[in-house]
């Protein structure tokens, strides 16, 4: 029973398998089926959402690759509106603390989650995170998914937006090379962007190119964590985001 | 290589259907996939083995059906394929175009073996 919502999911339910017996002569059938494979993850995806609807709080994932700057991304973003806005974070890694430290230190509250050898969250990690997260009180929950531009984009975490970075060292074609990922966002943030004079092979140009040609729709923000008008353009997305949040829930 | 979790939410799939079938094994699972669900084909049909293990979908063969990218033009409403990274109309080249097919990752159906009729 989940302590919060009063919901029945508990952790993830296993049913013991049945084995198969040997081949008979029984009668062989055709069951069509037609569900999505993910369907278990959807239905908790779906209740994840109410619940964060319930308190009110728009919830966000962020994917990238590792290094791209998602920790750093969201340290900055703390800073700059403590005091504004109410922040909360759930990590996901492999393994260690190191993220969700990170970002405790910065006074607001994290859970960290620890996949082991998993290469994503899905809904299920999340609604568990969230029986440890205490969601009144709470502007915006961002979800910082396991760096990895391939797994973490197919399982719906019951989000309201998905955000995709790019770091400009990480190469302009990456779109290109990760099609699922980038058609998969909401937003897509071009980070690092102070090492664009050292790294000329880097183009911008490009990079909101490949961005089209995966069907990424979505705006595109191009910045650095030290400050200047891309990222109070992130912080200025964001609060809309939260304000269309806070009026849906009204 | 998530394709061993969407294996192993295929498998618990696969079982409530055998259960609500009375099924005694598994002979076939069929999926669908299309290049834009992040699903590898190939690596679906390795994790699949270790997913089954000691169900009663253990030696069921899994058959993956590829489904192609489809994109529908918005300017010239011509229907036409497209590469995962590079949906644009195949007919005017331009990119305002919906993905018609390519997302799915549907389990179609399952063939099974239920017991054999009483002897009369």
């Amino acid at each position: 029973m989940c302590r919060d919502c009063g919901c029945s999911l508990g952790p993830a339910a296993t049913r013991a398998p049945f084995a198969a017996q040997p081949a008979g002569k029984g009668h062989v059938e055709s069951i069509e089926v037609i569900t999505a494979i993910l369907d278990e993850n959807d239905r908790v995806a779906a209740h994840n959402r109410t619940h964060f609807d319930g308190h009110g709080v728009l919830a966000v994932n962020l994917m990238s690759s590792p290094g791209s700057g998602k920790t750093s991304l969201l340290e900055a973003t703390i800073k700059a509106l403590q005091g504004e806005i109410r922040i909360a974070v759930i990590e996901g890694d492999l393994a260690t603390e190191n993220d969700a430290a990170r970002i405790r230190a910065c006074g607001v509250p994290a859970i960290q989650i620890t996949t082991g050898n998993a290469c994503h969250l899905d809904a299920q990690m999340v609604h568990d995170a969230l029986h440890s997260l205490p969601l009144d009180g709470i502007d915006v929950l961002f979800v910082e998914n396991v760096g990895n531009l391939v797994c973490p984009a197919s399982f719906d975490l019951g989000v309201h937006r998905n955000l995709t970075l790019l770091s400009v060292p990480e190469g302009d074609d990456k779109p290109a090379k990760y099609p699922v990922m980038f058609r998969a966002a909401d937003l897509a943030l071009i980070t690092k962007i102070d090492l664009l004079p050292h790294i000329e092979e880097f183009s911008v140009e490009r990079a909101r190119d490949s961005l089209r040609q995966v069907g990424f729709r979505g705006d595109i923000i191009e910045l650095t964590r030290r400050g200047g008008p891309g990222f109070e353009a992130w912080l200025g997305w964001l609060r809309s985001e939260i304000a269309a949040r806070r009026a849906a829930a009204a | 290589m998530h394709e061993l979790a969407i294996c192993q939410a295929l498998i618990e799939q696969v079982q409530r259907v055998a259960r609500d079938n009375d099924a005694r094994r598994v002979i076939s699972v069929t999926v669908s996939v299309g290049p834009l669900s992040g699903v590898e084909p190939k690596l679906l049909e390795h994790a699949y083995p270790l997913a089954a293990a000691g169900t009663v979908a253990e030696h069921a063969q899994l058959v993956v059906e590829t489904v192609p990218v489809r994109v529908r033009c918005r300017t010239c409403k011509a229907e036409t394929e497209a590469a995962s990274n590079r949906l644009v109309c195949g007919s005017c080249k331009d990119w305002h175009v919906d993905v018609i097919a390519g997302e799915e990752m549907l389990l179609q159906r399952v063939e099974i073996e239920t017991a054999a009729d009483p002897v009369h």
